[in-house]
């Protein structure tokens, strides 16, 4: 009797519960991988950060990432000057703020004149400038802009993708937004609640206001493990990046829930140590500066293996520093650098080394012998890299792999240059190659196997830094494509990097979130987060 | 008695300001001190990375930052932290609930399980109970510590299990051999001769004899409480001092650092000394 | 009680001798990459599996055993010296030397050591030889692991200066280092053996998790630290039951150790 009770009483309990659950409305949840550094959307550099840029800001022109085209937001049409340096822009009629001040040219000047102020450093501002001088803002019409620069910015209105528009009066500053959601409430650690904008100002084709969401709730979880519990659990709906194990797990279970959206912009490289000043024996950095060297090194790894025993086939072997991915910039001529050891051995060979007893050994007969680091942590890097050992041991290199924590693996390999070779992934959120001048410049800090030359180090590199200073002041996108196809053909020559594998975009997502559609570019999963509806009856009675 | 006590918090504070500069010296050495992760970003141009190497300019001499710390703590200002960009004292005064509550039921817990167990082994007096002892604290010594906090995360129980697990087997072993070594002391032989009940000689026989060493031990599983609470808060999302911790150290935030260890360091000498204090009163009333 | 030791003898002389006969039993090696059977169950080719790119599990397992069940004890062993000498010592010589070693153990219960790690990592050359860095982690552990047993070795130690038989002892003309090595390290032994004991299994974890900073056993070379680490990435274990293996190998190598050796302390007690 008192147990029937009992579960009458949990009966209603549930039923209340559930009522209260439809009543909050719909919730979309998924997690943070660490706290967001920043809120405020100019100084975005992490990505969690980024995630809440994305989902707050609101942006005068949006690339659609899964056309990869540029689509109007608040700006309803723009122009470009001939010469790159001057854009201007015609804004969207009545649109407002989250806390319903209309929104003008004024709130994009002043977004425009904080983010060039040299003392902010942030990295969505450095992208702009490409030469010295001063940014001007002219104010043509309440609803028209003029944004000048000192020198000509190629790829001039993608840069406008990541610029989030602040209000010029609001109080609240980072809080007052354009974009679909807001932030409600933020506890440190733990969660970060988003709310809907009532003034978003996009509406769906029926004419219904968007977004459908209510809120979105995102749970600070670092840990890979409990977030895939959770989700199976039903407490979250997505995962972004979802790694290969868990997809694998998730799919043998639930192959609906999954998706693999192909290769993603993400590349993962080894390079070798070129600095000349850097603590390492002299005869290792003959090997390390012998182009045929690090292009048999690069020719004995075996990365269809890569991609298969670590990646579970969810990685393509990469051919160069651009991703199939990405359409327009990536060089169709190059093809992927084949398996084969015999030929890596030979190049040694004629390079001066030798196989004695299993042993490589150069002219002087030093055995072949170095170490690998890269971030402890990583179990996809670590695993390539006990890969890549046994494949060189075939040829007659020890590898020894050490795994560091990140602030020790940065001072080695951009402050004190104490260390041979390096695994790391570089996270493409840039179409164009542009946002890679840091990288390939020679001057570069960013010029990883050999930063901050003065001069050209080797004939290759003066033609690199020729080309990637042509494609930037080209406004041509024919000519500027041909300079990148040819820098790419230089890098795989010269293997300054050895590209592994470019990892599938891999994500997860609820059956009871409807609207979704992954792609490769960040933020996978949730880019139309506006569209996306969640059945709140399945929600409930999960 | 008061002066006693006096003499404890003295030696406390000396021992937590040594404590919080050893902590900045050791941090400062690491390497990769003065490095941020936006080093690597491409998109900043070396004006900006030029900028985030200059932030930690102030840090470079520890002593010279200790003092200046030190200065601002007395003035109730803990600093600004690098990683999450807040002052600490609200950084603090948010987690340390938390903490407070995560690894202090995990201690009573697992103080509770493990006093439980030792004392029934203890009881039984057979050697297939200590056989079972033995193999179930074995267990949970050899269990990684993120596996338990998972393991608690799967089954959706609180934090505090995981940290309860933690403790419970370091107490079950120096408890049970204790009072495996009491057991084997003349007078309780004496007295089991004399036919007393083996409960009455466990309270009244064998606990006085272990009891300071429990004592102490007790001080000690505060600070093995703490120690665990980072990785078992990191893995169950519990925004806790633990979490910070572990936070500040993948970021080298030595401001952060400095006033976790110090909070640690008092945290723990207060546990040991009162541990001591009571000790050392039992025993002036026994004599 | 008897076949209970006879049990445990006969199970760690079987993993004593499996492990030196790693080399037969297990001919491919713990390095060997079967690259077409990356995570398999066990099967009659590898009885525990593969781990997550096709190396066997089982000569992991026996090859771990060698480096971790030689090195662990004996790090256990320097960690309880040191706490013996540290914390017994000074609870036994009493006054400002007992305040003077209790400040310093709590100090030292506090700090951040893992700094301490990370820079004995940053002055190691890269290169070092797998064994040489093993050695050295191990060494680390033993040495930052005593304090916690050496407090509760202060208190102990402490009692017996003001007990019976130490005072009787001190009575007919005992003295100095000889009343403390013959009269009160014995009776400290319960927490030696206790530290001892949980040090073990303590160390074998922590090689692994100074991995993550580069310390520790180096790829491609197994250990039981690395072994257990994989439950990490267990959502569930009903999936894949045989990964516990190594664990469960771990906890009856341990109470069989354990049974063995408390045992024969009783007896001679008796």
């Amino acid at each position: 009797m008192s147990r029937r009770m009992f579960s009458r009483l949990l009966l209603c309990l549930s039923l209340l519960t559930g009522i209260t659950a439809a009543q909050d409305g719909t919730v979309l949840r998924f997690c943070l991988r660490a706290e967001p550094k920043t809120f405020d959307p100019l100084k975005v550099d992490d990505d969690s950060s980024l995630t809440i840029r994305y989902l707050t800001g609101g942006v005068l022109v949006r690339a659609n990432r899964q056309t990869q085209a540029l689509e109007p937001e608040l700006a309803e049409s723009w122009k470009i000057s001939k010469d790159a340096r001057q854009i201007t822009f015609k804004l969207r009629h009545g649109v407002r703020f989250s806390d319903d001040s209309p929104f003008s040219a004024e709130d994009v000047a002043y977004t425009v004149t904080r983010l060039m102020d040299p003392e902010l450093h942030s990295s969505t501002g450095d992208a702009f400038r490409s030469g010295n001088g001063t940014v001007t803002t002219k104010i043509l019409a309440p609803d028209q802009i003029a944004v000048a620069f000192s020198a000509p910015v190629v790829g001039l209105d993608r840069l406008f993708d990541q610029v989030a528009i602040l209000s010029a009066h609001s109080a609240k500053k980072e809080a007052t937004v354009l974009g679909p959601f807001m932030v409600a409430e933020y506890k440190p650690g733990a969660n970060i609640l988003l709310k809907r904008n009532p003034n978003y100002w996009k509406r769906d084709a029926q004419g219904r206001p968007l977004p459908y969401l209510d809120s979105i709730r995102l749970d600070i979880q670092p840990n890979r493990d409990v977030e895939v519990l959770r989700f199976r659990r039903g407490e979250l709906d997505l995962i972004n990046s979802i790694d290969t194990e868990y997809y694998d797990r998730l799919a043998a279970s639930q192959p609906a829930v999954v998706h693999d959206a192909g290769a993603s912009l993400d590349s993962e490289f080894l390079w070798f140590n070129q600095v000349a000043n850097a603590p390492i024996p002299a005869y290792k950095r003959s090997w390390f500066r012998s182009a045929s060297f690090r292009r048999a090194v690069s020719g004995a790894i075996n990365r269809d293996d890569l991609s298969r025993v670590v990646f579970n086939g969810h990685a393509q072997p990469a051919f160069g520093p651009v991703s199939p991915a990405n359409k327009f910039w990536f060089n169709s001529r190059l093809h992927s650098e084949l398996y084969k050891p015999e030929a890596a051995l030979q190049r040694l060979q004629g390079d001066g080394f030798r196989l004695q007893d299993g042993t490589l050994r150069d002219k002087d007969g030093n055995a072949v012998e170095f170490s690998i680091v890269t971030n402890a942590g990583n179990k996809y890097r670590e695993r390539m890299a006990v890969l890549i050992q046994e494949d060189l041991s075939k040829i007659g290199i020890k590898m020894n792999v050490v795994t560091l924590d990140f602030p020790s693996l940065i001072e080695r390999i951009a402050q004190k240059f104490n260390y041979e070779a390096a695994i790391l992934g570089f996270q493409n959120v840039d179409l164009d190659p542009n946002g890679q001048m840091n990288i390939w410049l020679s001057s570069a800090e960013n010029h990883a196997w050999n930063p901050q030359q003065q001069t050209p180090a080797t004939a290759w590199e003066g033609e690199i830094d020729r080309l990637m200073r042509e494609q930037a002041s080209a406004t041509d996108a024919k000519k500027r494509k041909a300079a990148f196809d040819r820098v790419q053909e230089i890098v795989v020559e010269q293997a300054p990097f050895i590209y592994l594998i470019n990892k599938d975009a891999l994500s997860a997502i609820s059956p009871s979130v409807a609207g979704a559609s992954p792609v490769i570019l960040h933020p996978q999963t949730y880019w139309n987060a506006e569209r996306l509806t969640i059945h709140s009856t399945t929600q409930a009675s999960r | 008695m008061l002066w006693r006590i006096a003499r404890h918090l003295l030696a406390i504070v000396g021992l937590v300001l040594v404590g919080g500069l050893i902590s900045a010296t050791l941090i400062r050495l690491a390497p990769g001190f003065d490095t941020d992760e936006r080093q690597l970003n491409p998109n900043l141009n070396a004006e900006s990375v030029r900028v985030l190497h200059d932030a930690r300019n102030s840090e470079h001499n520890v002593v010279k930052f200790y003092i200046s710390y030190l200065r601002g703590a007395l003035h109730g200002d803990l600093g600004i932290s690098h990683a999450l960009e807040q002052p600490i004292q609200s950084l603090l005064r948010d987690r340390w609930r938390v903490t407070a509550r995560v690894a202090g039921f995990g201690l009573l817990l697992g103080w509770l399980l493990a006093v439980s167990l030792a004392f029934s082994v203890s009881l039984a007096r057979s050697s297939g109970c200590e056989l079972v002892g033995t193999a179930i604290s074995g267990a949970f010594l050899c269990i990684p510590a993120a596996v338990l906090a998972l393991l608690s995360v799967i089954l959706n129980s609180p934090g505090y299990l995981a940290i309860s697990l933690i403790v419970f087997p370091k107490v079950y072993r120096y408890s049970r051999n204790l009072l495996a070594k009491a057991y084997a002391m003349p007078h309780i032989t004496a007295a089991r001769a004399r036919g007393l009940g083996e409960l009455r000689i466990l309270l009244w026989h064998a606990l006085p004899v272990v009891a300071p060493q429990l004592l102490t031990l007790a001080g000690i599983t505060v600070s093995i409480a703490v120690g665990a609470s980072i990785p078992v808060e990191s893995l169950c999302g519990l925004p806790g001092i633990g979490q910070l911790a572990w936070q500040a150290a993948l970021a080298r935030d030595l401001p952060l650092l400095v006033n976790v260890t110090i909070l640690v360091t008092l945290v723990t000498l207060l546990a040991n000394s009162g541990a001591d204090v009571i000790v050392h009163m039992t025993r002036s009333r026994q004599a | 009680m008897r076949s209970a030791r006879t049990l445990a003898c006969v199970i760690l002389l079987v993993v004593c001798v499996l492990s030196l006969a790693a080399n037969w039993i297990a001919p491919a090696g713990y390095a060997k990459q079967f690259r077409e059977a990356p995570g398999a169950p066990p099967s009659t080719q590898h009885w525990l599996g593969t781990d997550e790119i096709g190396r066997d599990r089982f000569a992991r397992v026996l090859y771990g055993t060698r480096i971790s069940l030689l090195l662990a004890p004996a790090a256990a062993l320097v960690s309880t010296l040191l706490a013996a000498a540290l914390g017994g010592l000074a609870g036994y010589v009493g006054g400002i030397w007992l305040r003077l070693a209790t400040g310093f153990t709590d100090l030292f219960l506090s700090l951040p050591w893992l700094f301490l790690l990370i820079t004995i990592r940053a002055l190691l050359p890269l290169n070092a030889s797998p064994f040489v860095s093993v050695l050295i982690t191990f060494l680390i552990l033993g040495l930052l692991g005593w304090a916690a047993s050496a407090r509760v070795l202060a208190t102990g130690a402490h009692t017996l200066r003001s007990s019976d038989f130490v005072l009787q002892a001190r009575a007919s003309g005992v003295r100095g280092f000889r009343l403390f090595a013959v009269h009160v390290l014995p009776n400290l032994k319960p927490i030696l053996y206790a530290q001892f004991w949980i040090s073990i299994p303590v160390f074998i974890l922590s090689e692994a998790n100074l991995g993550i900073l580069g310390l520790g056993v180096a790829e491609p070379l197994p250990s039981w630290g690395g072994l257990l680490r994989e439950l990490e990435g267990m959502i569930s274990f009903r999936d894949e039951p045989w990964r516990l293996v190594p664990l469960i190998l771990l906890i009856v190598v341990m109470t069989s150790f354990q049974t063995l050796l408390s045992n024969e302390t009783e007896e001679v007690a008796a």
